[in-house]
């Protein structure tokens, strides 16, 4: 059974329809991506899985109905969310961050561990430990946010456009982690503009247009779809 | 005089000695260098700091903007009035009246709080601003058809604060000594503030506290690390309320008369100036905010004889200097010491430049080809 079950997911914000009744599923340890362009819903989906904004359908993690559940809730039973724009506390330390994605958890030495492998996983944030988040470059601040989320130890990790408004370079150390992440067991479905990326990293891809899935199929294969390609990948 | 200071931190032990002394001292000095009327004033800026540390709670810790906050306080005080005056004859001691009132005010302010949990900065400070007119507006006109809040002639002769058979409403002659009544109320709420100092404190540093911290920054985010972002912003309306609520009750027994018009947006506004002023969020800074606040204009009263003295005559009225120098003050403070006097930690780094960000940037992508 699949870890996450969407069916018939819609949101709309007043009149306007932003998913439109979308089906996906996630199964456990995959790498998952959600591409399209601008204004297909993408971000909106994320946000309705996390409870950020409601949605009607039928939303299931490992079996369990999430439909109506407030944000809290839903992160409790072990969804995380790096969040468009990265959201990190910008007048918080860089260790101050990594505990609040600790906020839930109790365990004092779990937490203690998972710090310690949080700066192994990004060597920049432990020399950056004690400095004011908002002073990061803004890939440190991507990396922040991923290892925020981290601490929390989602069973399925939501990141809404990780590349945005990076150096090239940077996206692709972005997505080297984002790989390895993937390799150590997390589940992650990531949303992304920047189709050629994400369709390299994951193995299943859910194409959005318009607030509804236009294709979806391992990530090889839509690589080399001639619609994918003449639309995202500028051929 | 910085060696002192040095010297100071190093011995927490002997510099909480030295304080906890000053404090004890505080009123005498005031009474007898400057007059019994600064005891009185002192009272007072026991009162704002008090207020001031509740507000800061809500605007300094979580980062609601609220501009009705003085509501609470008239809520306290209205309280105070209804159980203990002959309003109603209603005469209940006040360490029954004092709890009572700041859990109603506490109650205002999750109502307050519950409407309002959708909306933020300018937003949320007009509703705000609302329901601080609302309340005041009530207490104006509730003297009839039933006469609660007897309009705008207020309520009068106030049941004072009455410890153990020793009422603080009269003066206490001592060895050839007369002490007014402010000499007590000076060391009540100096418990009352010390207490809600330490509660403010360890509210800062604790789980509540990140939450909040949390929300001020990114809502969002705050939500997304699995923080009951309602819950803890409805907390942070009642927690602020409720320091307002008892401050307000502690007023009412004090001047022995409240009325609508102490509880106007000005003074609203005045608790906000004083946590901006002071540094928003950090409570040494609150609390030298609220002194300042309260102080100063009463210190400015002298210009007036000032002015007798060198000019013969009162050429300018010290009432509108004091709220033009007032101005200018906050003015000053904004172009020179943006973050307020004592800031955070936090905001005095928000404030500070940050040239080293693209710095740092390029050297993440120096990293990234490596």
């Amino acid at each position: 059974m699949s870890l996450l079950m969407a069916q018939g997911i819609k949101i709309s914000y007043g009149g306007i329809h932003a998913v439109r009744g979308i089906d996906f599923e996630v199964a456990k340890g995959e790498l998952v991506c959600l591409i399209g362009a601008n204004g297909a819903g993408k971000s909106s989906t994320l946000k309705g899985l996390l409870g950020l904004v409601s949605h009607s359908g039928d939303l299931r993690f490992n079996g369990e109905r999430l439909t109506g559940l407030a944000t809290h809730a839903i992160v409790a039973r072990g969804l995380a969310l790096v969040p468009e724009g990265r959201g990190i506390f910008g007048r918080l330390t860089v260790a101050e961050n990594l505990d609040m994605g600790a906020y839930l958890r109790r365990d004092r030495d779990g937490i203690k561990a998972d710090r310690t492998r949080a700066y192994e996983l990004f060597p920049r944030l432990a020399e950056r430990n004690k400095q004011l988040a908002g002073t990061l470059s803004g890939g440190e601040q991507q990396m922040l946010a991923i290892a925020r989320a981290l601490m929390g130890r989602p069973s399925l990790l939501l990141l809404d456009e990780p590349s945005m408004g990076l150096a090239p370079l940077m996206v692709r150390k972005i997505y080297e982690t984002i790989a390895r992440i993937a390799q150590e067991g997390v589940t992650l479905l990531v949303v992304e503009q920047n189709a050629h990326l994400a369709l390299q990293i994951s193995q299943r891809a859910y194409v959005m247009e318009s607030g509804v899935i236009r294709l979806s199929g391992p990530s090889h294969a839509l690589a080399r779809d001639p619609q994918i390609r003449a639309a995202y990948l500028g051929d | 005089m910085n060696r002192a200071l040095d010297g100071l931190r190093k011995r927490p032990r002997l510099t909480a000695i030295l304080l906890a002394i000053l404090l004890a001292a505080l009123p005498f000095m005031m009474g007898f260098g400057l007059g019994n009327s600064w005891v009185r004033v002192l009272d007072f800026v026991l009162l704002y700091v008090l207020l001031a540390i509740g507000l800061n709670i809500v605007v300094g810790y979580a980062g609601l903007l609220d501009l009705g906050y003085i509501a609470f306080y008239a809520l306290g005080a209205y309280l105070y009035a209804w159980l203990a005056s002959p309003h109603f004859g209603l005469h209940l001691p006040f360490w029954l009246v004092l709890p009572i009132g700041a859990m109603l005010a506490g109650l205002f302010g999750v109502l307050l709080g519950a409407p309002t949990l959708r909306l933020r900065g300018d937003y949320l400070a007009i509703v705000t601003l609302g329901f601080g007119e609302i309340i005041r507006i009530f207490m104006n006109n509730l003297n009839a058809p039933f006469n609660l809040t007897n309009g705008p002639q207020g309520m009068n002769l106030i049941d004072p604060v009455s410890i153990a058979g020793f009422s603080f409403g009269k003066p206490l002659h001592v060895f050839g000594m007369t002490f007014p009544p402010t000499y007590f109320y000076y060391y009540l709420f100096l418990a009352f503030t010390l207490l809600a100092i330490f509660v403010a404190l360890r509210l800062q540093d604790s789980r509540i506290g990140r939450a909040w911290a949390a929300i001020r920054e990114d809502e969002i985010a705050a939500a997304a690390m699995g923080i009951n972002t309602r819950n803890m912003k409805l907390l942070a309306f009642a927690m602020g309320a409720t320091f307002g609520g008892l401050a307000g009750g502690l007023f009412a027994a004090f001047q022995g008369f409240i009325s609508p018009e102490s509880f106007n947006l000005w003074e609203s506004i005045l608790v906000l100036c004083m946590i901006v002023l002071g540094g928003m969020g950090n409570i040494p800074g609150v609390i030298l905010g609220a002194v300042l606040l309260t102080a100063i204009p009463e210190a400015l009263r002298y210009l007036g004889d000032f002015q007798r003295a060198t000019l013969g005559h009162v050429a300018v009225d010290p009432a509108d200097l004091r709220m033009l120098l007032f101005g200018v003050a906050l003015v000053a403070m904004m172009l020179f010491r943006p973050a307020g006097l004592l800031p955070s930690r936090q905001r005095k780094r928000e404030f500070a430049a940050e040239d080293g960000v693209a710095e740092q940037e390029q050297a993440s992508l120096y990293d990234a080809r490596a």
